[in-house]
C-alpha cells in the first residue's frame, strides 16, 4: 500500500512536471509579453528594460527553472487584458465555480444513483425504458444547447429564474457565496441543472450496468436461496458492490464537471474560472490560460490520485493482486 | 459486368447488411444521415436564398417566423434572423461545414492516430514508451479542454488578421489533434498481437523492410475497429466543433456553422425569437444522434462476441 502511494504520487508529480513544461512553452513561444505590458508608445529603451526585468535575456534553461519555482508558489505574472496578477483574478473566480461544479455533482449523484438502481430493478417499466431514451438525447444533445433551452422555458417564457450572473453574493473575505441569499441559489439553479444532466444520465447507466452485473453474481444467487428478504439483498449486498465503479467513474467524472462548466458558465455568464478562461482564449492573454492550465490539472491529478487510493482501499481484491506484486 | 451482380448479391447476403437490414434504429439513422448528407452537399441549389448573398436579402423580412406561426411568410419555412436571412439556408450551408469539419478532423486524427499507433505496437522500445506516456497524459483530460487549448495556442501564433481566414483549419487541427489517442492505442494494441504472427515473420524472411510490412501486412488486418472508432468519433467532432463555435473560438459568424447558428441565436433569445437558435440546435442534434445510433449499431455488428 504505501509502495503504492508513493508510486502514485511519483506519477502524479511527472505529469505536473509536464503541465507545466507546456504551460511556460505556451508563455515562452505565444505571443510578445513586452508588448503587451507596456503601452503602445512606450521606447526601445522601455522595451529593453522590460526585458531585463521579466529575466527574458536569461538562458532557457534558467527562464524555465524560475517559472517552476513561481508556479509552485503560484505566481504565474501579469495578465495582458486586465494587467492584474493573474492569481488574484483566478482566486477571485474560484469560489463561484466551486460551488457551481459542487452543486452540480451532489445532484447527479442523487439524481443519478437512485434512478440507476430503480431502473435496474425495474428493466422492463415503462419509467424505466423512458429513461432509457431520455439518457440516450442526454447524450446526444450538447450541454449548451440544453443550457439555452432551460433560459427560454424558464427565465424567457416563465420568467421564473434568472438567466446569467450568481445573483447576490455575501462576501466571507476570502471567500463570495451565494448559498447565503435567495438570489443566489435562485441563480445557481438552473447552471447547476445543465451541469448535471450530462453527468447524471452517466450515472445512471453506469449503476444500471453495474447493478444488473452484480444481480447475476453467484452470491446474490445463494443469498436467494437462503430466503434473505429481497429489500436486503437489493440494499445491502448488491449495492455496495455497484458503487465501487461509480465512485471511481465519479471521481474522475468530478475533474470533468470543471472542464464542462467552461461552457456552462459561458452559457449563464457565470463569473467563474471558465468564463475566465474562455475570455482569455479570445483575447489569447497567455498568463491567465496557462495558469487556468495549471491549476486544473493539479485539481485533476490530486483527484485521480485519491480516486485510485480510495479505490485501493474499498476493493480488497486490488490489495492482494499488487502486494506480491510490488512489495518485493 | 458479368462478375458485377454477384458481387452485389454477396454483398447483400453478408452477416453486416443482413444485421443492418434487420435493426431498424440502423436503417433510419443511416437514411436520416444521407438525407443531412445530401442536403450539405447540394446546398447551393437546395436552399431557398443565398444567405450570404447580401442582394437576395429584403431587410423589410427580417426576424419573421415560421412559416406555420402567425405573421410568418411561405416564402421562409422557418423564419428569418434579424438580418433577414433565411433560417432554413443558413441552417443547409452552417451543416456543409460542420460537416466538413468533422468529417476533416476525423480523417486527420484517423491518419496520425493509426500511423502513430503502427510505429509504436510494431517498433516498441522507447518510441512506443514516449508515445504512449503522450496518450496517457491526454487521455486524462476532457477533450474539450484539450481542444480549447489547442485552439488557443494555435490562433495565438496566427496574427490577427488571419484569424477569420483560418478559423477552418484552426479547428480541424484542434479537433483533430485532440481524438488521435483513442485510434492509436487501439491499432497499437492489435499491431502488437499481429507481429509475432507467422506471415509476419514469413514476410520478413523474405526481406521485406519494416515499413513495407506495416503498410502492407498490418494494417490491412488493424483496420477493423478503426472505422468503429471513427463513426463514434464523428458524432464527437462534429459536437465539439459546435461547442468551441458557440464559444466563439471556432467559426466567425460570416462563415457560420451549426454552433456558430446557436451562438448569434442565443443573443437574441431574450427579444422572442426563438426560432433563430431552436432550428439549428435541433438539427445538431438529431445530426449527432443518428452519428451516435449508427456508431452503437457498427460496434455490436462487427463484434462477434456479441453475436
Amino acid at each position: 500500500m504505501f509502495a503504492f502511494l508513493i508510486r502514485r504520487i511519483i506519477q502524479a508529480a511527472l505529469v505536473m512536471l509536464v503541465v507545466a513544461s507546456i504551460a511556460f512553452l505556451m508563455f515562452r513561444f505565444l505571443g510578445d509579453p513586452i508588448s503587451n505590458l507596456l503601452p503602445e508608445d512606450a521606447t526601445v529603451q522601455d522595451r529593453a528594460e522590460m526585458r531585463e526585468k521579466l529575466g527574458l535575456n536569461d538562458p532557457v534553461l534558467v527562464q524555465y527553472g524560475r517559472f517552476i519555482a513561481d508556479a509552485a508558489q503560484g505566481d504565474f505574472g501579469q495578465s495582458y487584458r486586465n494587467n492584474r496578477p493573474v492569481s488574484d483574478l483566478l482566486a477571485e473566480r474560484f469560489p463561484a465555480t466551486a460551488e457551481l461544479v459542487l452543486v452540480a455533482a451532489g445532484l447527479a449523484l442523487a439524481l443519478g444513483v437512485p434512478l440507476g438502481i430503480y431502473t435496474a430493478l425495474n428493466p422492463r417499466g415503462w419509467l424505466s425504458q423512458g429513461l432509457q431514451v431520455i439518457s440516450l438525447l442526454g447524450i446526444s444533445v450538447p450541454t449548451f444547447v440544453t443550457g439555452i433551452l432551460l433560459i427560454l422555458v424558464f427565465s424567457v417564457t416563465l420568467g421564473l429564474l434568472p438567466s446569467f450572473g450568481r445573483g447576490t453574493v455575501v462576501d466571507l473575505g476570502w471567500w463570495t457565496t451565494g448559498f447565503l441569499t435567495p438570489s443566489g441559489l435562485k441563480a445557481l439553479i438552473l447552471p447547476a441543472i445543465m451541469l448535471a444532466l450530462f453527468q447524471m444520465t452517466l450515472i445512471m447507466r453506469l449503476v444500471r450496468a453495474e447493478m444488473l452485473e452484480v444481480l447475476r453474481a453467484d452470491y446474490i444467487k445463494f443469498a436467494k436461496a437462503r430466503g434473505i428478504p429481497n429489500r436486503m439483498l437489493h440494499f445491502k449486498y448488491a449495492l455496495k458492490n455497484t458503487l465501487i465503479p461509480v465512485m471511481t467513474i465519479f471521481g474522475l467524472q468530478l475533474g470533468g464537471l470543471i472542464a464542462f462548466a467552461i461552457i456552462t458558465e459561458t452559457v449563464f455568464q457565470w463569473p467563474g474560472m471558465g468564463f475566465l478562461f474562455i475570455q482569455a482564449v479570445n483575447f489569447t492573454d497567455v498568463p491567465v490560460m496557462a495558469a487556468y492550465l495549471v491549476l486544473v490539472s493539479f485539481i485533476f491529478v490530486v483527484i485521480n490520485t485519491l480516486v485510485d487510493l480510495l479505490y485501493n482501499v474499498a476493493d480488497p481484491r486490488l490489495r492482494a493482486e499488487r502486494t506480491p506484486a510490488h512489495g518485493v | 459486368m458479368s462478375n458485377f451482380m454477384p458481387m452485389l448479391y454477396a454483398f447483400w447476403d453478408s452477416d453486416i447488411t443482413y444485421s443492418f437490414r434487420k435493426s431498424r434504429v440502423a436503417v433510419i439513422s443511416a437514411l436520416v444521415l444521407l438525407a443531412i448528407f445530401l442536403t450539405a452537399i447540394f446546398a447551393p441549389s437546395l436552399a431557398p436564398q443565398d444567405p450570404f448573398n447580401i442582394a437576395e436579402l429584403d431587410l423589410f423580412d427580417s426576424e419573421l417566423p415560421p412559416a406555420w406561426v402567425e405573421g410568418g411568410s411561405a416564402a421562409y419555412l422557418l423564419g428569418t434572423d434579424t438580418q433577414a436571412r433565411d433560417v432554413l439556408s443558413s441552417i443547409m450551408y452552417g451543416m456543409r461545414i460542420s460537416l466538413l469539419v468533422g468529417f476533416a478532423s476525423v480523417i486527420l486524427a484517423a491518419v496520425m492516430g493509426v500511423a502513430l499507433g503502427l510505429l509504436g505496437g510494431f517498433l516498441g522500445g522507447i518510441v512506443d514508451a514516449v508515445l504512449m506516456r503522450i496518450a496517457d497524459v491526454l487521455l486524462s483530460f476532457p477533450p474539450i479542454l484539450v481542444a480549447l487549448l489547442i485552439n488557443g495556442v494555435l490562433r495565438s501564433a496566427l496574427p490577427s488578421s488571419a484569424q477569420a481566414e483560418s478559423a477552418l483549419i484552426v479547428l480541424i487541427l484542434s479537433i483533430g489533434l485532440t481524438n488521435w489517442v483513442q485510434y492509436a492505442r487501439t491499432v497499437r494494441g492489435s499491431t502488437m498481437v499481429e507481429r509475432r504472427k507467422e506471415y509476419i515473420e514469413a514476410a520478413r524472411t523474405l526481406g521485406t523492410g519494416k515499413l513495407a510490412i506495416m503498410i502492407k501486412h498490418i494494417l490491412p488486418n488493424v483496420l477493423g475497429p478503426v472505422l468503429v472508432i471513427a463513426t463514434i468519433n464523428l458524432g464527437m467532432a462534429v459536437l465539439t466543433e459546435a461547442t468551441l463555435s458557440f464559444l466563439g473560438v471556432g467559426m466567425p459568424p460570416t462563415q457560420p456553422s451549426l454552433g456558430t447558428l446557436i451562438q448569434i441565436g442565443n443573443e437574441f433569445l431574450f427579444s422572442g425569437i426563438w426560432w433563430v437558435v431552436v432550428f439549428p440546435a435541433a438539427v445538431l442534434a438529431i445530426l449527432v444522434l443518428a452519428v451516435n445510433l449508427l456508431g452503437d449499431w457498427l460496434r455490436d455488428a462487427l463484434n462477434p462476441k456479441l453475436r
